[in-house]
């Protein structure tokens, strides 16, 4: 019990930074492998799209991290997805008759996606917490019923938003400051401000004590329920967020918005480093998975090397690749 | 323990026997730090063989060398007098030697029944024979007179209870040599009892056994033979009876223990700082009413299981309660573990590993948890943080490889006083200690000691429970006697001593004798 303290520190510090910077060298090699297969790919152009097509998965990510990180989990931010660009979408065309086609009405519908985000991620959370389901019960249950609610809302169809009122709202997607556009702005800002909870605030701190051992976190004067439920709810406000983003760059919602989002969301997390089992998060590894599943995507589309009906298959070795390297940590612990 | 002392035999001698296993001038290193020199001692059949030492002196090493879970650096490990490399831990039950971890190494979901025959299952044909393994494993904990239901899960049964399974799991094995880590840390004195008479038992049949242990009394009174290890060498083989338990601790610390608690201090003039009435946790505790006066150390003796630690979880808020708390005058109601922080009281709880630290974490993080909030202001002030911990590592005398070790890579001593730096950040006036000192050795016991006399000279009240009668008696000049959920009696003075804190725990009469 007494002679681990002995495990050779220095030998495991240095593992522990070579896994640290993993998924860095990992998006290096890719940037680097990107232009030499096609110099366009380092255009602003290119960039630009890529990054802001990442965007809605990178906002969600961040809240999944501390999510995780607190030893849960979120199946249905997909579904949420969907299922608030829905609704967004049928309020602010209800609302054209009384209100006209304006920013007044624009601005209405975003309230209401990331107020119904925060509802959402707060059922989520009272579920878990209060009635004490397992997360990946609840959240399971809930994209089953987002998506089979998205559906029957565009009655198996699409709802697409009123066509003047969607060159209102356009430039929220394709606009931007100094050239960079907003969901890329929204994005920095929200991964800045997630490092910072995670690494410098008592919040980020509890996350990762109660991820690590509920009953210490407990003993230790640590709201564990309160946490854990804002986390989720934290998450619901940023999948809001995200739809806000989205709903002006297609202006139409359907049974396929969002399709597998949660999964490139959790997949982006774990690709980061934050441990799936919880206690350990990083906010900056998870913009850096977020990256890496954009610019896979990106590189099998700009070049004829592969078929790119094979991106989900690179990505799902991506993902398995990231998890044997936590192992090996966790062993040489 | 001395009550029964009387139904130990001393073992007949066998030296003239060949060893059952030996360890032949065996060195582990653990990357360039060297942790074994030159190890060599032999066990024989039907003999029990103790090995002491202090947390760090090499003894969990020496005994995973022995049963496999680590190979020597150099040097051989011999069984029955040809040399062996047990590639594993299995490798070396398939011939016949068997540790017994600590109470930790159970899977937690699985039933009694289905852990003690985990990786050993009995079978017919395809299938699992079930009724043969419910049978075998009740003959077993019968034998252990541990009344548990084979089919319970592990989860749910008492901390005593799992170390019990985990010996009826050894015993299972039919091992020639039985290897015990500390067997007796987490058991009362009833168990520790049968856990002897299942010792003599096994001596009789021709087993081997090591054993290790903190209580030098239970090693003065069951070890044939016995070993002395500090620093990664051995410094004293010694025959049954050549050491008492003066002696042994001494050869362990390799200096003069004599004054292990510092003197009493008797704080009958102050006023009460804590006053519980009528305190009750559903039927684990009942009705419990005491006081706690200013600078005291008052100890809570009983049996594991009789209410003690839940009541403190109970007056730490940490399990719902009834009945009335008064801090300083004032009534309290405590719900959480913020509430008791916020009334000025801490907690430091029994199980340091599961309820105490995060063992995944630095010191830093584990240090500031408890009082985070004294350390962020939106932001956490790191630069406080280690300014506090420098201080606790001064103050508590933490000894770690580096600053920033995994509080799991520390020894227990280390972890203990971090724990203990934790809730003290907290600034209380009540602290309650719930087993200073479980798994720790005996020069880190006395700091201990120190440290919660200090506590109490300057100003807090302490609250002391403690298994180990010594500790209870050596540190407290009052102590409440727990019994079945209620508080049966209190001694102090002249009063407070083995004897009569035994009799109360155990309901006996003045003048009764023999056990429950």
């Amino acid at each position: 019990m007494s002679e681990t303290t002995s495990n050779a520190p220095g030998k495991a510090g240095f593992k522990f930074d070579l896994q640290a910077l993993g998924p860095i060298l990992a998006l290096i090699v890719l940037v680097v492998v990107g232009y030499l297969l096609n110099p366009d790919f380092l255009g602003s152009k290119n960039i630009t799209n890529v990054l802001s097509r990442s965007s809605f998965i990178g906002i969600m990510a961040v809240g999944m991290t501390f999510v995780i990180t607190a030893g849960g989990l979120d199946l249905s931010v997909g579904s949420m997805t969907a299922f608030i660009a829905g609704i967004m979408i049928m309020v602010m065309n209800g609302l054209i008759p009384s209100l006209g086609t304006n920013w007044g009405v624009i601005l209405v519908g975003m309230g209401t996606g990331l107020m119904l985000g925060a509802a959402a991620g707060a059922v989520n959370g009272l579920l878990i917490t209060r009635m004490g389901i397992e997360a990946f019960i609840v959240t399971l249950g809930m994209m089953v019923i987002f998506r089979s609610l998205v559906t029957w809302m565009a009655d198996g169809g699409t709802i697409s938003l009123n066509f003047s009122l969607g060159s209102i709202y356009e430039p929220v997607y394709y606009g931007g400051l100094f050239g960079i556009r907003w969901p890329i702005i929204v994005f920095a800002i929200v991964a800045i401000l997630g490092e910072i909870a995670m690494r410098h605030t008592a919040y980020g701190r509890h996350c990762a004590a109660i991820g690590s051992n509920e009953q210490v976190a407990r003993y230790s004067a640590v709201h564990v329920k309160n946490v854990r439920l804002m986390t989720y709810i934290v998450l619901g406000i940023l999948v809001g967020l995200a739809s806000v983003l989205y709903v002006p760059r297609l202006g139409s919602a359907s049974n396929s918005t969002g399709l597998l989002w949660e999964l490139e969301t959790i997949a982006a997390v774990i690709i980061g480093g934050t441990l799936l089992s919880g206690g350990y998060g990083r906010v900056w590894g998870t913009v850096v998975g977020v990256l890496i599943l954009g610019l896979i995507d990106n590189i099998l589309n700009l070049t004829d090397l592969v078929s790119p009906y094979l991106n989900g298959a690179i990505q799902g070795v991506i993902i398995i690749l990231a998890v044997v390297l936590q192992r090996a940590r966790k062993s040489s612990r | 323990m001395s009550l029964a002392a009387a139904n130990m035999t001393g073992a007949p001698r066998t030296e003239s026997a060949a060893p059952i296993l030996a360890l032949s001038n065996v060195q582990r290193s653990f990357g360039p730090i060297q942790i074994l020199f030159d190890i060599s001692m032999e066990l024989y059949p039907g003999e029990v063989h103790a090995l002491i030492g202090e947390n760090g002196a090499g003894k969990s090493t020496t005994m995973k060398i022995m049963s496999g879970y680590l190979a020597a650096s150099d040097g051989e490990v011999v069984l029955d007098a040809a040399p062996v490399t047990f590639a594993r831990s299995r490798e070396a039950e398939a011939m016949g030697v068997t540790l017994i971890h600590q109470e930790f190494n159970l899977a937690q979901q699985l039933s009694v029944e289905e852990n003690i025959f985990l990786g050993h299952e009995l079978k017919r044909g395809f299938l699992l024979d079930h009724a043969a393994m419910r049978a075998q494993t009740r003959d077993l904990l019968g034998r252990l007179e541990t009344p548990l239901d084979p089919r319970s899960k592990t989860a749910d049964i008492s901390v005593p209870e799992k170390q019990m399974v985990e010996i009826a799991k050894a015993l299972s094995r039919k091992a020639r040599v039985l290897i015990m880590d500390e067997p007796t840390a987490a058991l009362t004195t009833r168990e520790t009892e049968v856990l002897f008479r299942q010792i003599d038992r096994l001596k009789a049949e021709g087993t081997a056994i090591l054993y290790t242990s903190h209580k030098l009394d239970e090693v003065a009174r069951i070890a044939d033979r016995i070993t002395v290890m500090r620093d990664g060498r051995i410094v004293r083989t010694a025959q049954r009876g050549e050491l008492n338990e003066d002696q042994m601790a001494e050869a362990m610390v390799g200096r003069d223990l004599s004054d292990m608690f510092p003197p009493k201090r008797p704080a009958d003039g102050a006023e009460p700082v804590l006053e519980v009435e009528g305190f009750t946790i559903g039927t684990l505790v009942k009705d419990v009413s005491f006081a706690l006066r200013r600078g005291e150390i008052l100890g809570f003796a009983g049996l594991v299981g009789s209410g003690r630690t839940e009541l403190m979880e109970g007056l730490f808020g940490v399990r719902p309660s009834t009945g009335s708390v008064a801090i300083n005058g004032a009534p309290v109601r405590i719900h959480n573990a913020e509430d008791a922080m916020k009334a000025g009281l801490v907690y430091l709880p029994e199980d340091r590993k599961e309820n105490g630290l995060i063992l995944t974490q630095d010191m830093r993080r584990n240090l500031t948890l408890l009082a985070l909030k004294k350390f962020s202001n939106i932001v956490i002030d790191r630069k406080a943080e280690e300014a506090a911990l420098d201080k606790a590592i001064e103050e508590f005398d933490i000894r770690a490889p580096s600053r920033d070790v995994l509080v799991g890579n520390m020894s227990g001593g280390n972890q203990q006083k971090v724990l203990l730096a934790k809730i003290m950040l907290a600034e209380p006036q009540i602290v309650i200690i719930d087993e200073p000192t479980r798994g720790i050795d005996v020069g880190t016991k006395q700091q201990f000691y120190t440290f919660i006399h200090a506590l109490a000279d300057a100003g807090h009240s302490v609250v002391v429970i403690s298994s180990e009668m010594t500790e209870v008696i050596g540190l407290c000049d009052r102590v409440a006697v727990m019994r079945r959920g209620r508080i049966a009696g209190e001694v102090t003075g002249d009063d407070v001593n083995e004897d009569t804190i035994v009799r109360l725990a155990m309901g006996l009469d003045k003048k009764g004798n023999g056990h429950e």
